[in-house]
C-alpha cells in the first residue's frame, strides 16, 4: 500500500503548490516572429548583465501577441506583445474593454523587407512597377485592362532576366504581407500607371486600390504562411524563385541568396535608415503599464531594451540587421517618463 | 479465412481431381502464386519502410552529429582592472555594473595579442574578422568567473572560450571557403586565421557536453545554444504525468473491468475513452490553454500545465492498454481466489493486477512516450518559448518556465543562422535515445514479468 500513499501525497504536494501559484518573477513576452530574434539577443544580455532572470520570449506572430497581451491584466497574462505593425483600431478596443487601458508603445527601430533569389541566379534590379506587373491579377497593355498573363521576368521588363515568374510572398497572416502590398505592388500600380487606368475604365478609387493589390492566383505568386526558413528552403529545391525576406534573415544567409535591387537602390541598414531603399518598417513592442513595479525587471528590461548600447547602431541588434530608430533618444525618453498611447 | 473442419474427407468432394496427387492443377496453381504475391508484397512493404526509416535516421544522424561537438579557442585573456573595475575596490556590486560589451573589448584584445604571439599574418584580414572569431557567449562566461572571483582582475587567466558559429562550421564542414566568399558574416581571411590557430592547437574542436547542459541561446549566438532545459522541462512534465495518469488511469480501468456494472452509461463511457484516444493533440492544448491557463490561473510556459495537458491526452492509452491487459488475465484466475473466499477487491488487488502489470506497464511506458514527444498542446500553453533560466528545483519548478525537447526542435527549425539547422537535428537525436530507452525498458518489462497461460 506504501505506492498508494507515496501517489496520494505526491498529488496533495501537487495540489498545494499548484494552488499558492508562487508570484511570478520573470518578464514575459509574446508576438511577432520578426521581432522574435531582437527580443531574444536583448533577453539574453539583460539576463547576463541584470540581476533579474532571463524573460521568456514566446512567438506566435504580431495578431495571436496582441490578442494575449488585451486578454487583460494580471499575472497570468503577458507583459509585453512584439508587434511589427502598429497595434490597430479593434485590438485597441479588445484592450479596453478587457481593462488593458495604459499601454506604452516603444519603436526599436525598422526592418527591411528583401527580395532575394538563389545564389546561382543572375542578378535583378527590380522596380515596384516590375512586381506590380509580374504579380497583380489585373494589368495595364496597351491601354487596355487585361489579365496577367506574364510568364517571364523579361516580358515584365525586358531589363530583367530571362527567369520564370515566380515568387515566394509572405501569407497573409504575416505583417511582412501587408507592407509588401503597400510599399511594393501597391507602389508598383501608381508608378507604372495601372491606377490611373483602373479609376479610368470605371473603378472608384478604393476598388482601384483593391484591383492593384489582388494578386494573381495561376501558381506564379506562392503565399508562404510559414517563416523565412520555409522561403528558403523552397528557393533551395526550386532555384528559379524569388523569396521575400526580413533584411536580418538575409544577412544571415548571404552565402546562399543574391539580394535584388529596388529602383537601383540594394537594401542595407544604411540605405534604409537613409529611405533610399522604400520597403520597410517600423518594429514596436508593447508594454502594460499597470505591469511596471508588478513584475521585477519590467522596465528595466524596456529600458536596457532601447539603450543606446543594445538598440543604438552600433548595438548588437544593428549587427543582426536592425535598422536603428535615428529618434530613438525620444523613445528612450518615453520609456523613462511611462508615456502611454493616447 | 473459412474453418473447414480438417476432420472432412476428400473424398466429400467426388470428381474433383482426376490426375495425380503430385502434379498441380491450375486451381492450386493460382493459390500458391496468389501467396507468393502476397509474400511478395509484404517483403515489398518492410523494405519501404525500412528504406524511409534508414534514410530518415542517416539524415537526422549526419545533420545533427556536428551539435555534440564544437570547436573552443584557448587564450590567455588579461583582465584589465582599469576596464573591468574602474573603482579599483574589487567589489562585486559595482564590478556588476560593467557589462559584457566591456569584457567583449577585453577578449578582442586577447585575441589579437594570441595572433600577434603565434606571429600569424594574413593579408588581408580585417578588425571586424578578428572580433568575430569567438563567440558573445565568452564574454558573459568571463564576466561570470571575474564576478565570482574579484581577485583575478589584473591578472592573465586562461579560458577557453566558445568560437563564433561560422568558424565552428568551417571545422565542421558546413562553412567552406567558397561560401565564405558571399557570406557577410565570415571571410575567407576569418577562416584562413582559425585554421592557423587550429594547426597551432589552440583551436580544437572537442565532444561538447554543453548541448546536453546549457539553455537555449539567441539567433547571435547558435554556438552556445543547448538542450538543457529542455531535457528538464521534458522530464518534469513526464513526471507529472506518470504521478496523475497512472493512479487514475489504472483505477479507472480497474473498476470498469472489474467492478462497473455493464449498463448503457459504462458502454457510453467506453466509446466516450476510444472516441478520446483519437481526439487530435491541439484539442487538448486548447482544453490546457482554457482550463489551466485561463480559469485555474496556473502560469503560462510551466511543465506542471505541460504535464496537465499531457496527462489528458495520455490517459485514454493507458486507460486502453490496462483494460486490455487485465482482459488478458485468464478468468480461472480471479474464480479460484473467490473460490478460496477472497473478496472481490482481493482477488483483483492480490491476483489479477499482479499478473497484469506487465500490460500496464508496457502501456503507460507507450503512452508516456507519445506523450514525450508531443508538441502541437504545447505550442498554445506558451510551452515554444525562448526560456533560458533552468526551472528550480521540484516542486517548485513545476510552476517556472521551461521548454520540452520537440518544442525545442520546432523553435531551432525557424531560426535564421544556419548552425540551428544542426542544433535541431541535434536535439532530435537526443529525443530519440531517451524514446528509444523508454521503448526498450518497456520491451524488458514485459520480457521479465510476462506469464503466458
Amino acid at each position: 500500500m506504501s505506492t498508494v500513499k507515496f501517489t496520494v501525497s505526491a498529488l496533495a504536494v501537487i495540489a498545494a503548490s499548484a494552488s499558492a501559484a508562487a508570484a511570478r518573477d520573470q518578464v514575459q513576452v509574446s508576438g511577432s516572429s520578426t521581432v522574435l530574434p531582437y527580443s531574444t539577443i536583448v533577453a539574453e544580455v539583460f539576463g547576463e548583465n541584470m540581476d533579474f532572470p532571463v524573460p521568456v520570449v514566446e512567438s506566435g506572430g504580431t495578431g495571436s501577441g496582441l490578442q494575449k497581451f488585451c486578454e487583460g491584466v494580471g499575472e497570468n497574462t503577458i507583459d509585453i506583445a512584439n508587434a511589427s505593425r502598429p497595434m490597430r483600431d479593434a485590438e485597441r478596443e479588445t484592450c479596453t474593454a478587457n481593462g488593458v487601458t495604459d499601454i506604452m508603445e516603444v519603436r526599436i527601430g525598422y526592418d527591411g523587407i528583401v527580395f532575394a533569389n538563389a545564389s546561382s541566379g543572375p542578378d535583378f534590379a527590380y522596380t515596384p512597377a516590375d512586381w506590380f506587373n509580374a504579380l497583380s491579377a489585373k494589368v495595364v497593355k496597351d491601354g487596355q485592362v487585361v489579365d496577367n498573363t506574364a510568364a517571364n521576368w523579361n516580358e515584365v521588363n525586358p531589363d530583367l532576366p530571362e527567369q520564370e515568374i515566380l515568387a515566394f510572398i509572405p501569407g497573409t497572416k504575416h505583417g511582412t504581407r501587408e507592407v509588401f502590398e503597400e510599399k511594393v505592388i501597391l507602389a508598383g500600380c501608381e508608378e507604372s500607371g495601372a491606377m490611373e487606368a483602373f479609376v479610368a475604365s470605371g473603378m472608384d478609387e478604393d476598388a482601384a486600390e483593391e484591383a492593384c493589390m489582388t494578386l494573381r492566383t495561376d501558381g506564379r505568386a506562392v503565399d508562404i504562411d510559414g517563416d523565412y526558413t520555409e522561403t528558403l528552403a523552397r528557393i533551395e529545391s526550386s532555384p528559379n524563385g524569388i523569396g521575400v525576406f526580413g533584411l536580418s534573415f538575409y544577412e544571415n544567409n548571404t552565402d546562399k541568396l543574391k539580394v535584388g535591387t529596388i529602383s537601383g537602390v540594394s537594401p542595407s541598414t544604411e540605405t534604409i535608415a537613409s529611405g533610399e531603399y522604400p520597403v520597410s518598417r517600423p518594429l514596436f513592442f508593447y508594454v502594460k503599464k499597470a505591469h511596471i513595479g508588478v513584475i521585477p525587471g519590467l522596465k528595466e528590461f524596456v529600458e536596457f531594451f532601447v539603450a543606446d548600447e543594445i538598440a543604438g547602431p552600433d548595438g548588437p541588434l544593428a549587427e543582426y540587421g536592425l535598422v536603428s530608430d535615428p529618434e530613438l533618444a525620444a523613445t528612450q525618453e518615453a520609456v523613462a517618463n511611462e508615456t502611454v498611447m493616447q | 479465412m473459412t474453418d473447414l473442419p480438417l476432420s472432412q474427407p476428400a473424398a466429400a468432394m467426388p470428381g474433383r481431381r482426376t490426375g495425380s496427387l503430385l502434379a498441380q492443377d491450375d486451381r492450386t496453381r493460382r493459390r500458391n502464386a496468389a501467396e507468393s504475391r502476397f509474400r511478395l508484397y509484404g517483403v515489398i512493404a518492410i523494405a519501404i519502410s525500412m528504406i524511409a526509416l534508414v534514410v530518415l535516421l542517416a539524415t537526422i544522424l549526419t545533420g545533427g552529429a556536428g551539435a555534440f561537438r564544437q570547436t573552443y579557442l584557448n587564450i590567455p585573456v588579461t583582465l584589465d582592472a582599469e576596464v573591468l573595475d574602474p573603482n579599483g575596490n574589487r567589489d562585486p556590486a559595482e564590478m556588476a555594473k560593467v557589462l559584457t560589451l566591456a569584457y567583449g573589448r577585453v577578449l578582442d584584445a586577447a585575441v589579437d595579442g594570441t595572433i600577434a604571439r603565434h606571429g600569424i599574418q594574413i593579408e588581408g584580414l580585417s578588425e571586424a574578422d578578428i572580433d568575430g572569431l569567438i563567440s558573445r557567449e565568452a564574454s558573459a562566461q568571463v564576466r561570470d568567473r571575474v564576478l565570482a572571483n574579484p581577485e583575478l582582475v589584473g591578472q592573465t587567466v586562461e579560458f577557453d572560450v566558445l568560437v563564433g558559429g561560422r568558424i565552428d562550421g568551417y571545422f565542421k564542414g558546413r562553412v567552406t571557403m567558397d561560401s565564405a566568399e558571399r557570406d557577410s558574416n565570415t571571410s575567407p581571411q576569418q577562416l584562413m586565421l582559425a585554421q592557423e590557430l587550429a594547426d597551432r592547437g589552440e583551436m580544437v574542436t572537442r565532444f561538447n557536453w554543453n548541448f546536453l547542459t546549457n539553455a537555449d541561446a539567441s539567433d547571435q549566438r547558435p554556438e552556445a545554444a543547448g538542450v538543457g532545459v529542455a531535457i528538464l522541462g521534458s522530464l518534469y512534465m513526464m513526471l507529472v504525468v506518470l504521478v496523475l495518469s497512472v493512479p487514475i488511469g489504472v483505477a479507472a480501468s480497474i473498476y470498469l473491468e472489474e467492478f462497473a456494472p455493464k449498463n448503457r452509461l459504462t458502454d457510453i463511457i467506453e466509446v466516450n475513452i476510444s472516441n478520446l484516444a483519437a481526439v487530435p493533440s491541439i484539442v487538448f492544448g486548447i482544453l490546457g490553454l482554457a482550463a489551466f491557463i485561463n480559469f485555474a490561473g496556473l502560469p503560462q510556459s510551466a511543465p506542471i500545465v505541460g504535464g496537465l495537458v499531457l496527462t489528458l491526452m495520455t490517459l485514454p492509452t493507458i486507460i486502453i492498454s490496462t483494460r486490455a491487459a487485465l482482459k488478458a488475465v485468464p478468468p480461472s484466475i480471479r474464480d479460484a481466489a473467490l473460490g478460496v473466499g477472497a473478496s472481490k477487491m482481493q482477488s483483483v488487488f492480490h491476483h489479477v493486477l499482479p499478473l497484469a502489470m506487465p500490460g500496464i506497464l508496457t502501456g503507460t511506458i507507450i503512452g508516456l512516450a507519445q506523450a514525450l514527444g508531443e508538441t502541437a498542446p504545447l505550442l498554445l500553453i506558451g510551452m515554444v518559448a525562448f526560456v533560458r533560466n533552468f526551472p528550480d528545483g521540484l516542486p517548485g519548478g513545476l510552476m517556472d518556465p521551461a521548454s520540452a525537447l520537440p518544442v525545442q526542435v520546432f523553435n531551432w527549425t525557424q531560426r535564421s543562422d544556419p548552425a540551428f539547422i544542426e542544433r535541431a537535428s541535434g536535439a532530435i537525436i537526443v529525443l530519440l535515445i531517451f524514446l528509444l530507452c523508454m521503448n526498450l525498458l518497456a520491451i524488458w518489462l514485459r520480457r521479465r514479468f510476462e506469464r503466458r497461460w
